[in-house]
């Protein structure tokens, strides 16, 4: 493989926006958040984010934002994904191995369907104390 | 110890974006014999007490996590330096920022696997904040606000698979 420019990095957004904008006119009202501290990174938060935007991209869905984050507290279920869309709860989930991270995409963000068995509760505030 | 060595250098590098650098700079060497890891930021530093504290596990800085004291970055780079025959070095100055560097011998039968080096980059860059990440390698080198500035944002998953080959072609490019 021969390196690529960064003029030819720019040529190829260019190509991949027009084909974007074409399928997609919405804005970018989704946001897929990967938890990356020690405890996501061990439990392979690399894989789960891959998963992510390689299968967003595979399906040409360009309204959503992906951004990581550091560790939210529930290192118990590494890797975590926080999906925060509109006219749907607020949901972190937990485990997220390649197979969910593909289902996120899948499920919640094209079919507006939650995965319950990956649904991760945030610790009560109570027992924070 | 952690499953690859992209996983320190994510870890270590996080923590300078964490720690309010505007300014970082993560060199990565690698030979035969030799891993070398530099990561060099502006941000707010650590007292010779703090750093101390800073190679304890059972201990994180206040106020970085809201429900938990324990923090294993460092100590996990320490633990693994000692393991395979390498060193970890880390010089700081409170307000002016911190340089960690970390080196383990390639060829030691513990040594994990180096990883997903474009991956790992484009995922730290991916980490919010104001901050100029230029990761040196030893025959290129790319910044985050260059590929930011060629793409438009380093945020839609289109512009991430991009970013990702950019560096992937970098990376295996044969004038490595």
């Amino acid at each position: 493989m021969s390196k690529l420019t960064l003029d030819a990095l720019r040529k190829m957004r260019d190509e991949k926006q027009k084909a974007m904008d074409k399928r997609d006119p919405n804005g970018k009202d989704i946001q897929v958040i990967v938890g990356m501290g020690t405890c996501g990174i061990a439990a392979g938060a690399r894989e789960a984010f891959n998963t992510i935007i390689e299968t967003l991209d595979a399906k040409g869905i360009s309204n959503v934002l992906v951004r990581q984050t550091g560790c939210m507290g529930l290192c118990h279920s590494e890797p975590t994904v926080e999906v925060v869309a509109p006219d749907m709860p607020t949901i972190i989930y937990g485990n997220v191995d390649a197979a969910t991270a593909k289902k996120i995409v899948e499920d919640h963000i094209v079919g507006k369907r939650l995965i319950d068995a990956k649904i991760c509760d945030r610790p009560a505030a109570d027992i924070m104390k | 110890m952690h499953a690859t060595v992209c996983d320190y250098i994510a870890d270590c590098t996080q923590n300078a974006i964490e720690a309010g650098a505007t300014d970082i700079t993560l060199t990565l060497h690698t030979d035969p014999d030799m891993i070398a890891v530099t990561i060099e930021d502006n941000g707010k530093g650590m007292s010779p007490e703090t750093l101390r504290k800073a190679l304890d596990p059972f201990y994180s800085e206040p106020g970085k996590h809201d429900h938990r004291r324990i923090g294993m970055g460092l100590p996990l780079i320490q633990q693994a330096a000692d393991a395979l025959d390498g060193e970890l070095k880390v010089e700081s100055v409170p307000g002016k920022g911190t340089k960690v560097f970390f080196r383990f011998n390639a060829k030691h039968l513990d040594t994990p696997p180096m990883g997903d080096i474009p991956g790992t980059v484009i995922g730290l860059m991916t980490l919010p904040g104001n901050y100029d990440l230029t990761f040196v390698r030893d025959a290129y080198s790319v910044r985050r606000s260059e590929l930011v500035e060629a793409l438009g944002n380093l945020e839609e998953a289109s512009n991430l698979v991009l970013a990702k080959e950019f560096l992937t072609s970098q990376e295996t490019s044969e004038e490595l």
